[in-house]
């Protein structure tokens, strides 16, 4: 006989896992259902080729970027509490939470959300976006669909429009700035049920 | 001193003597006649209506004390985690866009924006946090409780009497209906080989084919109580005619004895050695089903030409099919025939027939398609093409099954065939539906593609079906490259159409 707070049980450190991401313990519970869903092989961690079942991540024209996002730092495993937590940038703004000066910021923050989709951009971590970075991801976006003068006229007016110090690569800064205007909070967050 | 028997024991002996000849007359009259002329006292459906009522109290007990104590209830996960929005990929980036800039937006100056991965970034997110298809993987959740613990989360102790009604409901299953049913199954396996075989020994002819109806069909519907499967059969005047394909989809390996129980039909598989191989050889001396050696299975055009030429012989039985299906590894399906030989004669029935790399349902296909994954009951997954090549006449048939009685769905990475028929033996009842679809054939113009989706769409609709355009070779495959193309295509037609305005101006 199972009682659903058995499986919140079977999640270590939930309290912080809480405090850090702010998902409820529904939401973590139904988070954890799906972790074991996607770990075939019951192994604990979550490999690569685990998120290649989910079929609409495949015919996503960046989707492994997307799945790299969740192995951080050449890593092969992903854990639970890490698989919740790059979620947790999608969850909608808190418009109630109270901004204590020392807290660190909140993973699902208009900043946090930028900041993760500039690594999506940002392939080797080097803070800046540089031209070639931007062919590879309008090449996935686009692949045959364009020539490669098309690409690389996209990519160079982008660069132009966004790069303000002139060093023809997009740093986060100048993301950021570049973007000001966009409603982050809405197009970066997904509707969690209660 | 010698052992005498005191007169407990032959009081014992005596006890013993009665209740097993009262529970193979029972057995006799109840179940095994009936099933010989096929008709039935409806007893089972009397216990149907029963327990439906019984269930019902027992989910609002449920519902009723976990509100008093305040228990979380786990709420049916068929909603998901998040709310996927129904827009599409242009509407979302114009949205993005026009959100972003303050410029006045035109049909020319959609070009690429740096905020534009905004959209495919948390389509892949919420993809991997609430997915269509793996939903489809894993069983339906009831909204009513079937006093099966293993259909629900949320039974904790809340009432007496809903635990002593739990208890007498094990004590049920597993005391009389388990060793009833199986009973049962052994004995309509062997009298399958055993007639089959006898009448195998007649000459070819009329005689012969009427009396292999006969037994082919008292067989099975042995079978069919053996699992007490209480179907209902719709529009019967469709029933596949000699000289067609009858098609289905394929929820559990159960579902040929269902449709085999009403009508007979070729089965197409691969021979296997052991006990499966007795039933097999057995069957086909009987009646001509499609039995391929193994390395035949390998020749495709080989194996085209046996159905099709099966098929268009009007004299012979439909063939049966289902023809969703996806690979598994050979090696699954030999190491396993060991243990299954040694279980039930069920299991081993359901289990054998199958093509290529054949998993445990007698789900196949031909000209390059597999055997069968199990699909959760609610979805109808991509039909594959081969089927509809040969030409024939197609006789869809949906079936539907009814979750409250039992989880007809065999989740065949969680749970081993065995595993899966003890518990659909253990459960209450299989309650399921079938409709007979009016037979349709390959029109002008028509590729077998299209086909098979018209076939499927007429499936789903009938029951209730969702309609997934998708293949459940995905579940495990890796998705082809082609999908991608979609997205893309869609991406760079909003964005080729503002370049090549660019560069006119």
């Amino acid at each position: 006989m199972g009682s659903s707070n058995s499986t919140l049980s079977k999640i270590p450190n939930l309290g912080r896992l809480i405090e850090e991401t702010g998902f409820t313990p529904a939401h973590i519970k139904r988070l954890y259902k799906r972790f074991q869903a996607l770990d075939k092989g019951n192994k604990g961690y979550l490999s690569p080729q685990d998120f290649g079942s989910v079929k609409e991540l495949a015919t996503n024209p960046i989707g492994d970027r997307i799945i790299g996002a969740f192995f951080s730092q050449g890593q092969e495993t992903v854990d639970f509490h890490s698989f919740v937590r790059i979620l947790a940038h999608f969850r909608p703004l808190d418009k109630n939470r109270a901004k204590r000066p020392d807290s660190p910021e909140p993973i699902n923050s208009r900043i946090s959300k930028l900041r993760f989709a500039f690594q999506l951009y940002d392939q080797d971590n080097d803070g800046k976006i540089s031209r070639d970075e931007l062919l590879q991801v309008l090449r996935t976006m686009l692949e045959m669909q364009v020539t490669e003068e098309q690409l690389e006229s996209i990519a160079d007016r982008t660069i132009q429009e966004a790069d303000l110090d002139g060093d023809n690569a997009i740093s986060f800064d100048e993301f950021r700035k570049s973007l000001e205007k966009v409603n982050i909070e809405h197009k970066m967050s997904s509707r969690f049920l209660h | 001193m010698g052992w005498f028997p005191s007169p407990f024991d032959n009081l014992l002996c005596m006890l013993l003597g009665i209740s097993f000849t009262v529970w193979f007359t029972l057995l006799l009259v109840f179940i095994i006649v009936p099933a010989i002329f096929g008709v039935s006292f409806g007893i089972r459906r009397l216990c149907m209506k029963t327990l439906i009522k019984i269930f019902e109290w027992a989910t609002l007990r449920i519902e009723r004390g976990a509100k008093e104590k305040k228990h979380l209830l786990y709420k049916p996960y068929t909603n998901g985690i998040i709310a996927k929005e129904p827009t599409s990929l242009e509407e979302e980036i114009k949205e993005i866009r026009r959100s972003g800039s303050s410029r006045d937006l035109g049909a020319a100056s959609q070009e690429f924006e740096l905020s534009d991965i905004f959209y495919f970034c948390r389509r892949g997110m919420e993809s991997i946090m609430d997915d269509e298809v793996t939903k489809r993987f894993s069983a339906e959740e009831l909204e009513s409780w079937n006093l099966l613990t293993r259909s629900n989360y949320n039974f904790q102790y809340i009432s007496l009497r809903l635990t002593v009604l739990w208890g007498l409901g094990v004590l049920i299953r597993y005391g009389f209906l388990l060793p009833l049913r199986v009973t049962l199954a052994f004995t309509g396996v062997g009298l399958l080989v055993v007639l089959t075989t006898l009448v195998g020994c007649l000459p070819n002819g009329r005689m012969k084919s009427f009396l292999s109806e006969k037994i082919h069909l008292m067989c099975y519907r042995i079978c069919v109580r053996a699992l007490t499967a209480i179907i209902t059969y719709h529009d019967s005047e469709n029933k596949p005619k000699n000289g067609g394909i009858c098609v289905a989809n394929h929820t559990s390996p159960i579902d040929v004895i269902i449709l085999a129980s009403d009508g007979c039909y070729a089965m197409v598989g691969q021979i296997h050695g052991g006990l499966m191989g007795v039933i097999q050889r057995a069957m086909v001396k009987a009646c001509p089903h499609i039995w391929f050696e193994r390395s035949e299975v390998k020749d495709r055009h080989l194996v085209a030409k046996r159905l099709s030429d099966h098929a268009e012989d009007k004299t012979k039985l439909p063939i049966l099919i289902f023809p969703e299906g996806e690979l598994l590894k050979s090696g699954v399906h030999s190491s396993a025939i060991a243990p299954l030989a040694r279980a039930s004669g069920l299991c081993m029935w359901a289990a054998g027939i199958g093509l290529w790399e054949a998993s445990f349902s007698p789900a196949f296909l031909f000209l390059g398609l597999s055997s069968g994954t199990c699909i959760n009951n609610t979805s109808v997954m991509m039909f594959k093409k081969g089927s509809f090549e040969i030409g024939a006449t197609v006789y869809p048939v949906a079936i539907k099954y009814d979750p409250r009685f039992a989880e007809a769905f065999w989740n065949s990475s969680k749970f081993g065939m065995v595993n899966y028929l003890l518990r659909m033996m253990s459960s209450w009842a299989v309650v399921c539906s079938v409709w007979y679809l009016p037979p349709m054939h390959k029109e002008e113009g028509e590729d077998a593609v299209q086909f098979a989706n018209r076939v499927k769409a007429a499936i789903a609709r009938q029951g209730g079906l969702v309609d997934l355009l998708w293949d459940g070779g995905l579940k495990r495959d890796k998705v082809k490259d082609t999908f991608k193309e979609e997205q893309q295509k869609l991406y760079s037609k909003m964005l080729v159409g503002a370049q090549e305005d660019r560069s006119r101006s």
